[in-house]
Formats: structure tokens, C-alpha cells, sequence
């Protein structure tokens, strides 16, 4: 065995020596059978920072598993990001306020409980309900009686909602606070998955080894090493999985993950790692995906700080955002698996969606000239200097934050006025943020949790939202906001977001620097690999050959 | 704990005079066993006549000096840390360029004309940063070095000589220390700073590296202090502070100095580890350091980046272990 | 002897109450670790402030430390954010680590010992600046180069190991990382050696063994290395701990889950359950291979005797 792996990995690096393409797949890589529908599939994995509970996860690795193990009322498709029913027959309202929800027959869970209206209210109760501690409890604040259990301070005074009620095994109906036209889009999120009674009887049991309703069933789980799910062959709905399972396996480093994919060791990676980006198509060839997600990363100004609040700083703000040349920057230090910002959503939208290439116009251009024009105009940087804070554990964010400053010491021309205040743990980051510390703009990532306009909108800019961490606000902007969040009409309600939206690029309370693709790379062996919207992979399409 | 009621060493020779000379003249070499020990480098020895003890008086430091500058590979590692100070003071010498001028369109590439490095991933030139970085990087290393080995081997030596529960207060104090993990010493006491000088960067560095060589000093002094001139010498009733500095330190002193040159070089590296944890130096300081970290990850893509930071710091550690060397052989007698 | 080894492992208490305190301290003092934990949105501040209770974070910090103390007592470690017991993370982590530690040390003692008495015998000839220079490159080029580039070469285009290691981590797996994780100790290990063996190499027990007409190995394995290896042995007792705990590139770069990754990503997100229990077991290492060193020292050198 060792002794043909042996000439075959030689074999292999023959062929790497006289090709330049790298050995992949038809090796005995992920432990998997034979190929066809009982193949399975070894794919890179991170250690979830939570717990695996569906209402507490909302990082991408954690999410991995949720999307092979639970299927909710509905599912984004992956391909256009609209929301399908799944579970759900019919979401009923007459006044974008009271919904009524049907379920489909013949959906259990894979320990053979059948799914029903309980499973939900259950699950949503358990995820609002403080004493839990989870973090997506703020998806339920929009249910009437979401405070009785998720109160500011002190004990709860219910354990459930008033707003969910149970009807019949098949139906339940949910009264919101206030009207939400598109509140049934926002139903795709994991964070509404039903769950199995087994989760509230035996809750460390059931971490050990979760139960859900979805194609694949976990075999195993080592947590820190990695997760073994199979197949669900009892599996009623319609996305089966076209694999035999899918081996998770831990990498504590990307790199080390993709090492592992171009010798043969692993089929899917999900991340390519930044140093290597600019071998991966030489590497994998047509076995690279690079494809928009719903991920922004934006500069953001604290308009708290007078300094950069006060009337007419807009010209400063949108001067250093002329002097940001992001087309280099995407090119050069992301390898183009970022594109350049052109308004405050993400590609992955879609037009239909409220994405619209043309908002931010010159203002997201790259003119050192106008820059530094309406820089002066404006009454220059404030004490003629800019510092950009992010935290560097993760990411490439040291890199592009010193390409940016660059860019803006160039356009400028005088010295080094932009510099760079890296921050060590994402936690001291976060707890500068959000103690409103910081003097000069910095970085704000967003990733929507469904893909809606109004997602990356409200959260971020509307007064007193939670994410508004320059302290944005602007009355006109809240007023078309509430105006489109009561609009039933879904086009109309998208071209208010954008007039609000508008707003936003006269007042550039933030800079939109480019959209995060999703990127992966995986081996001959598999094939209909694709991302969806949240750079997840799509595992049941997966095909093994 | 050593035993200090050993039994007295013979007094043979003058204990309180330089250090015993044994017989061993120059021209000793060829010795049975040819376990031949040269200059170093292949560099001969200056040959003839005794170079040994002619003025009395002379102490065993000042011996040394006398030594030292005969010595070759001492004058060379001089001149080489004296190009590299100069560079540090003076960069604008040999390089006409501004080191935070770049240019992101030459991002990675390799030479051209007026830029003989090539440029790194920002696009800045390679040349122009490995001069200037000289500065942060030599400050960085050599004073932590020196603060980290005066602080160890003072700390260690003294332990390591008078044993007992001062021994004990200091090692333990030393486990500990070696207990704290870089990154959140680095994080809990640098992110606190704001400076943008080396300093801090500096005595965190001493901070962390004084356990390790005050463990080889110790166990060097242990040692030493075994030997039968120094219990002579107890015996004749030298004093403590006489005994260490004339007898006991330049025979422990030889670990001490090749931990030191080569730490020299680790430390110089570790500044980048800070850095890439968003608490070392920070802009607009250059640093070999930082240029070698960021260079590492992009070894695939542009192995030119890491090739002059690392050449320039690998010199560095050169003249470092030459001087070293030179300076260990001054202090031993049975080299001469 | 036998006084001197209990009076030291009396002093484990005091250094461990020491080191957990400070390192608890200095976790502490990296701040609240809880804001972190809901990546890009904003904490919810009722589910924040009840995590915050739950970890006795709302508490001073000298009730949190008292409060985590009791719990070492009753074996108690604590949890990590992902819901892992401390206790599980460490029993996973450091056997792990363990291994890798001894590979590295048995190939700095063998690799760096036997350099070292080469070109300590050998000064000034060409293997002795061959080696200078490979010193060179070992402290200048980052370990991440070092070992990316040996992965490279080894696992992937000649496929003699595989490039990363599996989660059981035996020895055989080991070797390539646990020679990356000793290149730069092995500097320092040959370097020592070089220079005590070059300096004890003209005293006189030599002369008098090599004048007894005794085979030079002899001469040099018995006499002359022995009284080398002080220094050289007490580096390597240094070295132990900051092998274990400092391993997080080499780690990183084969896909080793072991203490070094479990330490930075606890210091990371300011776990101090992960970061004081992983410290407080790395600082006993410390503490009691510096006990063996100090023992290793009477039976290298005969006349240092221990009361």
C-alpha cells in the first residue's frame, strides 16, 4: 500500500516537473470508497467557535455543517440567492405583520421524529430565550414577545413567545411587532432551522453528535480533529445528496489545507490561501472557483469624532476615497478574488436583488487629482493625518491596509500622512469599536446573513442600529428605510433601499472598498463543486467520479 | 546546592594573579592528537615570538585587549559591524530612495535598473528598505542582546555562585517567565504602548530572553567554580567579588557569548513576529524583521523579497559570531 | 540528593500560584473576550452580559481568579469558547506535543552534538565554516520558509512523507516537523558544543589521556565530551518548554493540533481558562526539566554535588 502510494506520488511529481499542473485527484485521498454516488468527499474545515446549536452559529465553519444537516422553511437557491420554500408549503399574511406558515408532509428528522409546526416554535423559543445565550437571539426581536424572554436586564418572564402560536401539527402562525414585508426572505438564515425534541431532553448528547432534518446524518465527531456525515438515505426532499458523504477534516491553517489539496491528500478547499493565489490557477487550473459573495468590507469614519463628523468633512471623506486605488489593490494584493466596491451591497445580489454598479460613481473612482482637490476643499485631513485601524489576526488585512495608505500618501503627495494602527486580537478590535475609541476611520466587515438589500442597509447606517459603529444618521436615510421596510411590493420596496442608498454616497459615512469572492479549489476526483452566496459549498451537488 | 565546604585546592600557583597559565605556548598546536586549534577561519595566527605574559602587571581584561587586536578575525568582524552602525546612522549614504515610496503596480517584481532587488508586494524597493532597515533591526538586536546577556549573566552568575536560596528565588522566578507565552506577553505589555520608538520593543525583548541566558550563566558559573584555582584562591581568602570577576566569570563567560550572537539574530526576528501581531514596530519604521515576514509567506511568488533582508541579517549574526569568537579566544589562556 | 529533589518540587507551589495568577492577569488585562464572540454583527447585550456572568467576567478580578482556583481544585479546567473542556483540549493537545518535542530534542542532541564536536575538533577548516554559514541561513531564514519549503519538497513533489500530519500523530509522521521545529535550537546546540569542545580540547585531562595512549574516540567521547555538555545541557533544558509551547508555525504548517495552536488561539480570543491551564502545565515542564538539568550537572561533572 505504501509502496504504490509511493510510485504513484512519484509518478505524480514527474508530471509536476514536465507539465507544471499539479497531481490531484485518483489518489486515496479522504478515506472514501470507490467513486460514484457512494464517494465521499474530504473537505477542509475550521474548529466552530460555538457550539454547533443552529441559533448560535453565525461564522462560516460552524455554518458548513448546519447547511448539510438542517433544512428550514426555506433555502436561498445557491445559484441566484432567491428564497425557495423548503419546508414551509405556504408563509401567509394579509398586512406584512401576522404570517400564517404551512408546513409540507412526509419532512422528519433523521432519528424518524417527524418535523412539525412545534419543531419550529421550539426551536425559535430555545434560540430567543436569553438563559440559552445564543447568538443570533436578536433574529427573533422582530416576534411579538420577544422581550418576555430576552429581556435588557434581569430574568426572563416567559419561556416562550406570544407571538408563536401553534395551530395544528402542520401550521402556526407568527405576529411581528411591526410590519416586515420581506420578513419570509429572511427565513432562509440557519438560525430558524426546526429542531429534534432529542435537543432539549438530552442537549450534551445531542452536541456530541447532532440530529437534524437535512441530506446528510454526522457519523462522527472529534471535535478539534474533524466530522465524519454520511449520506441520509431516508432523506425525503428534493436536494439529495449526489455524494456518499463528506469527510470534514480540521486545518489550522489554510495553507497547510491546500498543501494538502495539490498532493492529492484532500478534495475541497474553501479558502484559498492568500500567498498561494498566485499559483492556483497553474495549480488546479478549472478546479479554482472564484465567485462574489455576500461580503463587503468597507472604511469606516467615526462620525462620533467631530474631526471627521462635522459639516463638510464629506468632501474630505470622499477625497480619500478617490485616493484609494482599488483596481491596483484588488490586483495586486488580492488576485482578484476581490472586486472593486461600487455601491454598499455585494454583487451576489444581483440587479433583481438591489445591487447597482453605478451608485457610489466617481466618488468610488480612483482620481489622485480630484482627491486631493476636494481633500483641501473640504479643510484638508484633520491635524493632516489619517490613521486606519483593523485588527491583523486574521485575514490579509495588514496588507491591504498598508497598499491603502500608500495609495493615499501618493494621491496626496505629502509625506506619510496615512499610517496604519494594526490591532493584535479581533476582541481588543472590536472592544475599541465598539466603545466608540477610535479616532480615525476603520475597517467594517459585513456579511449578510440573507441575501437582502435591506441587510446591508439597516444594520449598518440606520440611527442607534446595532452595527453602526461610526454613529451614522440622517433622518432622510431612516425615513426611505421604514418606508421600504412596509412596502409589500419587492421591486419598489428595492428602489427606496437604493434611494436611501443614495444617501450614503453623498455622505460617505463609509467607504465601500471592494466585495469578498468566495474562493476554493478541489481535486479531479469531484466535480460540480460550487459556492453559494455565504462561500459556503454547496456539498449535496458534489459529484464523485 | 553546591557544596561550598569542598576541600581546598592545592595553592600551587599565585591565586591571585592573573589566571593559571598553563603550559601551553603558541606553538603548541600539532600536539599529540592534532586536535589543532587555529585562530579560526583558517586565519594563521601571527607566528614567533611570545606573545605571552611580558609586562607584569598587565590584567587578565587588559591581556585580552592586547590579544584581541592581533587578532584577525577580530579586526574583520570590527570593520564589518563598524560598515553596518555607519549604515544604520547614515542610510541616505548608499541609497538615494525613500523607503516608503511605493509603488503597487511593481508589486513583486524582480530587478530593473536603479532598483537592483527588485520590489516587494507593496511595491517598494527592496534595496532601499534593506539599507534603511538596518537601523531599527541593529538597534533592536544588539541592544536587547546586550541588555538581555548583562541582565542574564549578572542575575545567573550570582545565582550560580552563592547558590542557596538566592538561586532558588531566581530560577523559579526564571520558570515563570519562561512560562509566559510571546504572543500574550507581547499582546498584554506592548499594546498597551504607543511609542513609536524601538524601546519598548527592546525591553520586552530583554524582558523575555534574560531567563535563558541566566540559566547558561549559571550552570557555566557552577562550573567553574569547580576548578581548582578558584577553590585556591577560596582558600587563600580572596574575596567573593574578586574571586567572580577574576577567576569565575572569564571561564563561564564562553556559553554565555555564543547564546548571546546567536540570540542577536533571533531577536532581530522575533521583532517581526511582533510586528505581525500588530505590537512590534510600528510605521513608518523600516525593519529587516518585518520585510523578512512579510517575504516568507511569498517565498513561491517572489523569493527575491526574502533574499536581501535575510542576507543583511544573516551578515549582521556574522560579524556578531566572529566578534564573539575573537573575544571568547582573547579570554581563554589556553588558546594563546 | 534525595532532600535536594523534594525541597525543589516544594517550590513547584509557590511557582505555580505564581504563574497562574500573573498569567490570569495578563489575560485579563488583554480585556473582555465576550464582544469578540458574535464575529461582525454587534453583541447582543442581554446574551452578552448573561456569557459575561456565566464566566464570572462581571466579577473583580480577584474573585475571578479565586473562583477559577476552586475550580482547579475540583480538577475543574474550565471551558473553552467552542464548548471543549480544558481538560479534554489539554489531554488531546499535549501527548501530541510531546512527541514532537522529543523528536526535535533527539535530533538537536544528535544532529547538534555530533556538528558540534566536528567542527569544535576541526576549527577553522572548511567544515567548520560550512556549518557557520548553514547557522547562518538557519537563524535568518523564518522557520515558516524552512518548513513550508521542506513540505514542499518532501511531501509534495517527491511524496518521500505526507505533508501533513494526521490526527493521531505518530512518530514516524514526525521526523520532517520535528527537524523544522530544531533548526534554529540545532544552531545553538552545535554552536555550544563547538565552542566548549574547542576550549576543553587543550586541558590538560586530554593531553594526560591522549598521553596515556588512550584511542581518540575514547579520549573524545569520554573526557572530552563530557565535560563539554554542561552548557549544551542546560540549553536544551531551556529549550524544552519553549519547544512545547512555541512550536505554533511548525504546528501550523503540518496541521498539528497541538499546544502551541491551542495556546495562541486561546490567547487569541482571551480564553483564560485555555491560556492559564496550558501555561500552568507548561511552566511544571519547565520546572522539572530544570531540575533534571541541575541533576544532569552532578553526573557530568562529579564534583558538583547536591545537598
Amino acid at each position: 500500500m505504501r509502496g504504490a502510494t509511493h510510485a504513484k506520488w512519484a509518478a505524480c511529481a514527474v508530471a509536476v516537473a514536465l507539465t507544471a499542473t499539479a497531481c490531484g485527484g485518483g489518489s486515496d485521498s479522504g478515506g472514501g470508497g470507490g467513486g460514484g454516488a457512494g464517494g465521499i468527499v474530504s473537505s477542509s474545515w475550521g474548529d466552530p467557535q460555538n457550539p454547533l446549536e443552529p441559533a448560535n452559529t453565525n461564522e462560516v465553519q460552524g455554518g458548513k455543517v448546519l447547511d448539510m444537516l438542517f433544512r428550514g422553511l426555506k433555502r436561498y437557491d445557491p445559484k441566484t440567492g432567491e428564497a425557495v420554500n423548503m419546508l414551509a408549503e405556504k408563509i401567509d399574511t394579509t398586512d406584512s405583520q401576522n404570517f400564517t406558515i404551512t408546513l409540507k408532509d412526509g419532512w422528519k428528522f433523521s432519528n424518524d421524529e417527524p418535523v412539525t409546526a412545534q419543531s419550529f416554535v421550539d426551536a425559535w423559543n430555545y434560540g430567543a430565550d436569553v438563559r440559552n445565550k445564543q447568538n443570533n437571539s436578536p433574529f427573533f426581536s422582530d416576534i411579538v414577545g420577544y422581550e418576555d424572554v430576552h429581556p435588557a436586564t434581569g430574568e426572563p418572564k416567559a419561556k416562550t413567545m406570544s407571538g408563536l402560536v401553534v395551530k395544528d401539527p402542520k401550521t402556526f402562525t407568527v405576529a411581528l411587532k411591526h410590519k416586515f414585508s420581506t420578513w419570509p426572505e429572511t427565513l432562509g438564515y440557519q438560525a430558524f432551522s426546526p429542531l429534534p425534541k432529542a435537543f432539549f431532553t438530552d442537549h450534551a448528547g445531542w452536541l456530541d453528535k447532532p440530529v437534524g432534518n437535512g441530506p446528510y446524518t454526522v457519523d462522527s465527531y472529534t471535535k478539534g480533529t474533524g466530522m465524519k456525515l454520511r449520506k441520509w438515505d431516508g432523506y425525503t426532499g428534493a436536494d439529495k445528496a449526489l455524494n456518499g458523504g463528506v469527510d470534514l477534516k480540521v486545518y489550522t491553517d489554510s495553507n497547510t489545507a491546500y498543501t494538502d489539496l495539490i498532493s492529492g491528500n484532500l478534495d475541497l478547499v474553501d479558502d484559498i490561501p492568500a500567498q498561494q493565489l498566485k499559483n492556483v490557477k497553474n495549480d488546479l487550473g478549472d478546479r479554482y472557483i472564484n465567485q462574489p459573495a455576500l461580503i463587503i468590507q468597507t472604511l469606516t469614519f467615526p462620525l462620533y469624532d467631530p474631526q471627521w463628523g462635522k459639516e463638510g468633512m464629506e468632501k474630505v471623506r470622499r477625497g480619500i476615497s478617490m485616493a484609494i486605488n482599488r483596481d491596483e489593490i484588488t490586483q495586486q494584493i488580492f488576485r482578484e478574488t476581490r472586486t472593486p466596491g461600487k455601491d454598499w451591497t455585494s454583487p451576489a445580489l444581483g440587479a433583481k436583488g438591489g445591487f447597482n454598479a453605478t451608485l457610489c460613481g466617481d466618488a468610488c473612482k480612483y482620481d489622485p487629482a480630484a482627491a486631493k482637490k476636494l481633500i483641501q476643499e473640504g479643510g484638508g485631513l484633520p491635524g493632516g493625518k489619517v490613521t486606519l485601524t483593523s485588527n491583523v489576526d486574521t485575514g490579509s488585512h495588514r496588507e491591504w491596509m498598508d497598499a491603502v495608505c500608500n495609495s493615499i500618501n501618493n494621491a496626496i503627495g505629502e509625506g506619510p500622512v496615512c499610517t496604519v494602527n494594526p490591532i493584535g486580537t479581533f476582541a481588543d478590535f472590536r472592544n475599541q469599536q465598539s466603545a466608540y475609541k477610535l479616532t480615525g476611520p476603520f475597517r467594517s466587515g459585513w456579511q449578510a446573513d440573507y441575501p437582502l438589500i435591506q441587510n446591508f442597509l439597516q444594520p449598518l447606517y440606520y440611527t442607534g442600529a446595532s452595527s453602526n459603529y461610526g454613529k451614522f444618521s440622517n433622518p432622510d436615510f431612516d425615513k426611505l428605510v421604514d418606508e421600504a421596510n412596509q412596502e409589500s411590493d419587492a421591486p419598489k420596496a428595492i428602489a427606496k433601499f437604493q434611494d436611501a442608498e443614495k444617501i450614503l454616497a453623498e455622505q460617505m459615512p463609509s467607504i465601500p472598498l471592494w466585495y469578498q469572492n468566495g474562493s476554493a479549489g478541489h481535486s479531479e476526483r469531484i466535480s460540480d463543486v460550487a459556492l453559494n452566496q455565504f462561500s459556503v459549498p454547496v456539498y449535496n451537488q458534489i459529484t464523485v467520479s | 546546592m553546591p557544596d561550598p565546604e569542598r576541600p581546598e585546592g592545592p595553592a600551587m600557583y599565585d591565586p591571585v594573579g592573573p589566571r593559571p597559565r598553563e603550559a601551553v605556548s603558541p606553538t603548541g598546536q600539532g600536539g599529540p592528537m592534532d586536535l589543532a586549534v587555529e585562530g579560526g577561519e583558517s586565519l594563521e595566527r601571527p607566528p614567533g615570538p611570545d606573545t605571552g605574559p611580558r609586562e607584569k602587571a598587565r590584567s587578565l581584561w587588559s591581556d585580552a585587549w592586547h590579544q584581541l587586536r592581533r587578532n584577525p578575525v577580530f579586526v574583520i568582524s570590527s570593520l564589518m559591524i563598524l560598515f553596518l552602525v555607519v549604515i544604520a546612522i547614515w542610510p541616505q549614504l548608499i541609497a538615494s530612495g525613500d523607503p516608503l515610496y511605493c509603488q503597487l503596480s511593481k508589486s513583486q517584481q524582480g530587478p530593473e535598473p536603479g532598483h537592483p532587488f527588485g520590489y516587494d508586494t507593496q511595491g517598494c524597493d527592496v534595496y532601499t528598505r534593506t539599507v534603511y532597515g538596518a537601523r531599527a533591526s541593529i538597534t533592536v538586536g544588539v541592544c536587547a542582546t546586550l541588555g538581555a546577556a548583562l541582565l542574564g549573566s549578572a542575575l545567573g552568575g550570582l545565582a550560580g555562585f552563592f547558590g542557596s536560596w538566592g538561586d532558588a528565588v531566581l530560577s523559579r522566578v526564571a520558570d515563570v517567565f519562561f512560562g509566559i507565552p510571546v504572543v500574550l506577553g507581547g499582546l498584554v505589555f506592548l499594546s498597551v504602548v504607543t511609542s513609536t520608538t524601538v524601546w519598548p520593543v527592546v525591553g520586552f525583548i530583554v524582558l523575555l530572553g534574560w531567563p535563558q541566558i541566566a540559566r547558561i550563566a549559571r550552570g557555566s558559573v557552577i562550573t567553574a567554580k569547580q576548578n581548582d584555582y578558584v577553590q585556591a584562591a577560596r582558600a587563600l581568602g580572596a574575596g567573593n567579588g574578586r574571586m567572580l570577576l577574576r577567576h569565575v566569570a572569564p571561564n563561564a563567560v564562553a556559553p554565555v557569548i555564543v547564546v548571546a550572537t546567536i540570540a542577536l539574530g533571533t531577536y532581530i526576528a522575533l521583532e517581526a513576529t511582533l510586528s505581525f501581531l500588530g505590537v512590534g514596530l510600528r510605521p513608518p519604521t523600516v525593519s529587516w524583521g518585518i520585510d523578512i515576514s512579510n517575504a516568507a509567506p511569498q517565498i513561491r511568488n517572489a523569493p527575491h523579497m526574502l533574499l536581501w533582508p535575510a542576507g543583511a541579517l544573516s551578515l549582521t549574526v556574522l560579524a556578531f559570531i566572529m566578534l564573539g569568537d575573537a573575544v571568547r579566544d582573547a579570554l581563554d589562556p589556553k588558546l594563546r | 540528593m534525595g532532600r535536594y529533589v523534594i525541597r525543589r518540587l516544594l517550590q513547584m507551589i509557590p511557582v505555580f500560584i505564581g504563574s497562574t495568577f500573573l498569567i490570569f492577569f495578563m489575560v485579563y488585562a488583554l480585556g473582555d473576550p465576550v464582544a469578540a464572540l458574535f464575529g461582525d454583527k454587534a453583541p447582543d447585550p442581554a446574551t452578552a452580559a448573561r456569557i459575561r456572568k456565566d464566566l464570572y467576567l462581571d466579577q473583580p478580578l480577584w474573585k475571578q481568579y479565586l473562583h477559577y482556583m476552586g475550580q482547579i481544585f475540583q480538577g475543574d479546567f474550565g471551558t473553552a469558547f467552542n464548548g471543549q473542556s480544558v481538560t479534554d483540549l489539554m489531554a488531546s493537545a499535549f501527548p501530541v506535543t510531546l512527541r514532537l518535542t522529543i523528536v526535535a530534542i533527539f535530533f538537536e542532541i544528535v544532529i547538534g552534538i555530533t556538528l558540534g564536536v566536528i567542527t569544535g575538533l576541526r576549527r577553522g577548516k572548511s567544515i567548520d565554516t560550512s556549518v557557520l554559514v548553514l547557522t547562518l541561513v538557519v537563524i535568518s531564514v523564518p522557520t515558516f520558509v524552512t518548513g513550508y519549503l521542506l513540505q514542499y519538497v518532501f511531501g509534495v513533489k517527491w511524496g518521500w512523507v505526507r505533508p501533513t500530519v494526521s490526527p493521531d500523530a505518530p512518530f514516524n509522521e514526525l521526523i520532517l516537523p520535528g527537524i523544522v521545529l530544531a533548526l534554529v535550537s540545532l544552531a545553538y546546540v552545535t554552536r555550544l558544543s563547538r565552542t566548549s569542545i574547542a576550549e576543553n580540547a587543550k586541558a590538560d585531562y586530554v593531553r594526560t589521556a591522549t598521553a596515556k595512549g588512550l584511542p581518540r574516540h575514547r579520549v573524545v567521547t569520554r573526557h572530552l565530551l563530557r565535560n563539554s555538555l554542561i552548557p549544551v545541557v542546560t540549553f536544551i533544558g531551556t529549550d524544552i518548554g519553549a519547544l512545547m509551547g512555541g512550536a505554533i508555525v511548525t504546528e501550523r504548517i503540518f496541521n498539528i493540533h497541538g499546544v502551541g495552536y491551542q495556546l495562541y488561539q486561546g490567547i487569541l480570543r482571551n480564553n483564560s481558562p485555555t491560556v492559564v491551564g496550558f501555561v500552568t502545565i507548561l511552566v511544571i515542564v519547565f520546572l522539572l526539566a530544570n531540575l533534571l538539568v541541575d541533576l544532569l550537572y552532578a553526573v557530568l561533572d562529579p564534583r558538583i554535588r547536591y545537598a
